[in-house]
Order: structure tokens, then C-alpha cells, then sequence
């Protein structure tokens, strides 16, 4: 990432291969969400609407998992929503570099803007204030030309590949492990801890509630929590 | 699960919309309209928010069940937590979880 690619097409390469060790991520964790929603149900034409039309891993995840717990609609999709609220910030911070681009390619970032690509394209945007806009939107075309295909490739192996996979990776197993393999490592402050903790001890103790609220109220407490934690002691590190 | 091809298409759509809307929110209807800053700090929250408190009873009840532990599902969520944390890697998380996962089930056998 040492100097910013002055051409469309050079950004366009450099996005590429700035996104491909990501795949080692998007991959596996794809495959994860194709198991995890045919076990619960869904068929292989399901699982790819979900994959291609929602692209958001963890809103996937916590969509089907509130569905085998049998929530109703409405929480399935308020809560599923709640989880990709973040993205509205990533929208937000993108707003200044990429609002001059017309609004179609604006639209298609926003259907691409995975937590990867908006992670990679900030931090080049920012590195690089020089980039115009259309190499900035090339740059995130680059971004996303790997990690999407793989995403959808992922998930239709997982989907069809379920049965040969062993017994022991059922939902049981996947489910936990793969949300907690996501945010263990957004845990970068003081703020994010005492959100994270206040979440699960309210989601425990108000598991008790009907129709899935327990969760809703939790993160609501949460959320509150570590903005005020971050508003007190600011962004402070772990 | 009990629900019919409709309503999971349904719920298919409604995800997909709503998360495009989001997604869109700001760099569609632009201008230099910033959120206020408060709006701001809660939503770098949400992810952290939510996801903790939907794993914790998938960790911690067994099948659902206040009080039925499962050692070996608990040891892989804290190994896959302490090893995302040191390691800030989605990866490196997955790969401890797995094996302690595995490695549980053959010691309790």
C-alpha cells in the first residue's frame, strides 16, 4: 500500500490483490454460513438468495439462527437489520471520498460494501488524499471483484458439500464459533469490552422475554453502554 | 424449522433490501451531511452489541437449557475468543476454536 495508483486501471489491479488474502477468510467463512443454513433448512436456491442478495455474513448467520429458534418474522428481520447498522457508518465515512461518483457506481459500492472492502478502501483513502474519485471507485471495484465470487462460491460449496461434511460441525459447533471468530477482534477498547459484556449478561438475563426482545433490549443497553464508555474515557485501547 | 418457501423468501428480500438501504444511506443521498457525533458513537457499537448476546446462550445452555454445559463448545468459544483478541484474526480465531473444539471431544470421548 506505499504509493496510491494514479490510474483507474492500475487501482483497479492494485484493489485486486489487495483484497485476495481476504479470501482465506471470505472462503471459509461462506462455507460456514452454506452448512449452517442447510442444516436449518433452507434449500441450496435459499441459501444462494441469501448469499448474493444480502451479502452480510454475520446478519446471515443471526438471521437463520433466530429462525431455527422459531422468532418471529419481524425480530428475525429487525434483529438480522440491527447487526448491519455499523453500515451505515461505513457509509457515512465513505460519503466524502466517494460522494461526487454518479449515482449508480455509488449504489453498486453500496450493494458490494462488505466489512472487508470498506475496511481496505478507507484506509487507502485516507492514506492516499490525492486518489480522484474514479480511481477511488476503481480501487473499490478491485476490492471486490475476488471477495465477492468467492463469497458465492463458499456458500453454494457449503450448501451442496453438507453432507460430506463430518457430523460434528453442526450448528452447535459452526454457529458460536464462527460469530465469535468475527468479533473477537473488533474487541479493540475498553468501550468495545464493556459493550460486549453488558450484552451477553442483559441477553442472559432477559432471555426470559417473548418473541426474541431479550436480544433487542440487550444490544439497545449495550450500545448505550459503550457510547458512554467511549464518550467518558474516549477510544481507549485494551 | 417451520417455515414455508414464502416466508423465508420473504425474509430473504426484506434482509436484502433493508441492508442495501443502509449501506446506501449516506453515500445516496450525500452532500457533506455528516450524522451527529452521539448517532456516530452508538452505531460503531452495534456489531458488538448484538452478536455477543446472541452467542452467549449458544455457549452457555446447551441445547438451550439454562444450567447443561457443554465443556467442550465452552473451551472452543473461550479459546476462539482469546486467540481473536490477541490476534485481531477472523482466521486465527476460527482455526483455535476448531481445534480445541475437536481436541474437547476427544478427551471426553
Amino acid at each position: 500500500m506505499a504509493m496510491a495508483p494514479s490510474t483507474a486501471k492500475s487501482a483497479y489491479a492494485r484493489g485486486v490483490t489487495d483484497s485476495l488474502p481476504f479470501l482465506l477468510i471470505v472462503a471459509p467463512f461462506a462455507m460456514v454460513f452454506g452448512i449452517v443454513a442447510t442444516e436449518a433448512g433452507l434449500s441450496v436456491a435459499q441459501v444462494m438468495g441469501f448469499s448474493v442478495l444480502v451479502i452480510a455474513g454475520a446478519a446471515q448467520l443471526t438471521a437463520i439462527q433466530l429462525m431455527v429458534e422459531g422468532a418471529p418474522t419481524t425480530i428475525v428481520i429487525v434483529t438480522a437489520l440491527a447487526v448491519n447498522l455499523r453500515m451505515a457508518m461505513y457509509s457515512a465515512s465513505l460519503a466524502p471520498f466517494l460522494g461526487p461518483a454518479p449515482l449508480w457506481q455509488r449504489a453498486a459500492i453500496a450493494f458490494f460494501n462488505v466489512d472487508q472492502a470498506y475496511a481496505l478502501s478507507i484506509a487507502k483513502y485516507q492514506a492516499a488524499p490525492e486518489m480522484s474519485v474514479p480511481v477511488r471507485v476503481a480501487y473499490f471495484a478491485g476490492l471486490v471483484t475476488p471477495v465477492a465470487p468467492i463469497w458465492y462460491m463458499g456458500s453454494l460449496a457449503g450448501a451442496t458439500l453438507n453432507a460430506a461434511i463430518p457430523q460434528a460441525l453442526t450448528p452447535d459447533f459452526a454457529v458460536p464459533i464462527a460469530f465469535l471468530a468475527i468479533i473477537a477482534p473488533m474487541v479493540r477498547t475498553v468501550a468495545h469490552l464493556a459493550a460486549a459484556l453488558v450484552s451477553i449478561f442483559a441477553a442472559l438475563a432477559l432471555a426470559w422475554l417473548p418473541l426474541g426482545l431479550g436480544l433487542l433490549v440487550a444490544a439497545m443497553l449495550a450500545m448505550a453502554t459503550g457510547a458512554e464508555v467511549e464518550r467518558r474515557l474516549g477510544e481507549r485501547p485494551l | 424449522m417451520n417455515l414455508s418457501a414464502a416466508h423465508i423468501w420473504f425474509i430473504i428480500l426484506a434482509l436484502a433490501a433493508g441492508t442495501f438501504l443502509i449501506r446506501f444511506s449516506f453515500l445516496g443521498l450525500i452532500g457533506n451531511r455528516n450524522l451527529p457525533d452521539w448517532v456516530l458513537r452508538h452505531l460503531r457499537y452495534t456489531p458488538v452489541a448484538v452478536i455477543p448476546g446472541l452467542v452467549a446462550p449458544l455457549v452457555l445452555w446447551h441445547d438451550g437449557v439454562p444450567g447443561v454445559l457443554d465443556p467442550a463448545q465452552i473451551a472452543a468459544a473461550i479459546a476462539t475468543v482469546t486467540v481473536g483478541m490477541w490476534r485481531k484474526s477472523l482466521l486465527s480465531a476460527i482455526l483455535a476454536g476448531g481445534l480445541v473444539y475437536f481436541a474437547g471431544l476427544w478427551v471426553i470421548g
